[in-house]
């Protein structure tokens, strides 16, 4: 039976007929047309379908868009500003090379914001557990990790390193 | 996915009226074990009820000199909430090892002890630290409540509300986790309340059980080599391919140890 479901994304309220087992990723991928956040494994192992809702980083593989009814999702797409200014974690990712063919990278970034978000100043350690549920087939994680101890410390306003490495 | 019909009711009792009213209702937690099964078409239930929307099953409070943890408080609550972290910390630190960050914060302690999966973590939480589970109708002894692989005491329809934890003197939680799942290979929380030690294996068996004999060694002498000459026999345990009912009783006893030496 469809239901209507609403929710605010990436600031925009939104609202659509959907079928109640209608994935969140989905709604957002093709209900939406938010194609930034990506469907990797789909059985919640690889993260590449990380959004915040409620603040809060989730797999939208594995929440129903009906779950999210109500709430406020933020998507890759919501990060950087209006005129373009990338986000100190997307920034990051970009001066650091974390990424490789980027698949993974949407959800790298929204796990890594979720996890400075809550813990301003990691350790090595704390963002190689943060990004557990993040898999990337690329890169052996060492640049994602690097570019996410810089975007930690520009989130925190500080000025971000050079890749001199 | 199946096609199913999904209700979001607010109070307990109407969803317990609405299990009663349906061929083949489930009730959806935060769904990190039901929707994979969803998605993979190997349950088909006529019905979701979610219970994410009710004020009663929510929430952490301090009683009895225990807690009460609400049955669809989210792992990373339990993790990050003061009065866990001061009152049951080994609590704390096992619902933060729980799956990933994701999986943390949509994961409920009712989901989990409700689905019983043999290497869930929570279970031994439940068993070593003496919980009552309540439900709608009434409260089950936390070494009553998880039966078998799967399988729990609840009977059809019932709805687990909280969890009362008694607090410990000391307690701690060692976990052999699979690197990619994270669930537990073998789990051990171990517990002493006055003179009595309580050892929960989870990851082992079937179903989460106590290891008789390591809670006589270590309520005659708490001391992690107390555990030399105890051990937990690999009959019966669990064989896969992330390791044989011999290594897993091996790994029985390294993580009691490994739980005997956090709890200091």
């Amino acid at each position: 039976m469809p239901c209507t479901v609403s929710m605010t994304v990436n600031g925009k309220a939104v609202s659509r007929e959907v079928e109640e087992r209608t994935l969140l990723v989905t709604f957002l991928r093709d209900q939406i047309g938010l194609t930034g956040t990506h469907v990797g494994c789909d059985t919640s192992q690889c993260g590449a379908c990380v959004v915040h809702v409620d603040g809060r980083s989730v797999k939208s593989c594995t929440m129903l868009a009906v779950q999210a009814d109500g709430a406020a999702v933020t998507t890759i797409e919501g990060l950087a500003a209006a005129d373009g200014t990338l986000h100190p974690m997307q920034a990051a990712f970009r001066e650091h090379h974390g990424l490789q063919c980027g698949f993974c990278t949407p959800g790298m970034v929204m796990s890594a914001v979720d996890l400075v978000t809550n813990h301003p100043s990691p350790t090595e350690q704390e963002v190689r557990e943060g990004l557990e549920g993040n898999i990337c087939r690329c890169t052996g994680y060492h640049n994602i990790v690097k570019a996410v101890m810089a975007g930690a410390e520009a989130m925190q306003g500080g000025t971000m390193k050079a890749a001199a490495e | 996915m199946y096609a199913f019909t999904y209700h979001r009711p607010k109070t307990v009792a109407d969803a317990t009226a609405l299990l009663g009213q349906f061929e083949d209702p489930k009730l959806l937690g935060g769904g990190q074990t039901l929707l994979p099964t969803l998605k993979q078409r190997l349950a088909r239930p006529s019905d979701l009820i979610d219970l994410g929307q009710i004020p009663e099953l929510q929430g952490i409070g301090e009683e009895a000199g225990g807690l009460t943890v609400g049955a669809f408080t989210r792992h990373a609550q339990v993790a990050h909430s003061d009065t866990v972290q001061r009152v049951i910390p080994a609590l704390a630190s096992l619902a933060e090892g729980i799956g990933d960050r994701q999986v943390r914060n949509m994961g409920t302690l009712g989901g989990s002890i409700c689905n019983a999966d043999p290497s869930a973590d929570y279970p031994a939480a439940v068993v070593a630290l003496k919980a009552t589970v309540r439900t709608d109708r009434r409260e089950i002894a936390g070494d009553d409540f998880f039966t078998g692989m799967f399988e729990t005491a609840l009977e059809p329809g019932e709805i687990v509300t909280a969890v009362h934890f008694q607090k410990p003197d000391k307690a701690a939680y060692a976990k052999f986790r699979n690197p990619a799942s994270r669930y537990a290979i073998v789990g051990v929380f171990v517990a002493v309340f006055g003179s009595e030690v309580r050892v929960a294996v989870t990851g082992a068996g079937p179903s989460v059980f106590r290891a008789d004999d390591m809670e006589a060694a270590l309520a005659q002498d708490f001391r992690a080599d107390a555990l030399n000459g105890a051990s937990v026999s690999a009959d019966g345990l669990n064989a896969d391919i992330h390791a044989s009912a011999e290594y897993r009783a091996h790994l029985v006893r390294v993580m009691a140890r490994r739980a005997v030496e956090a709890c200091g």
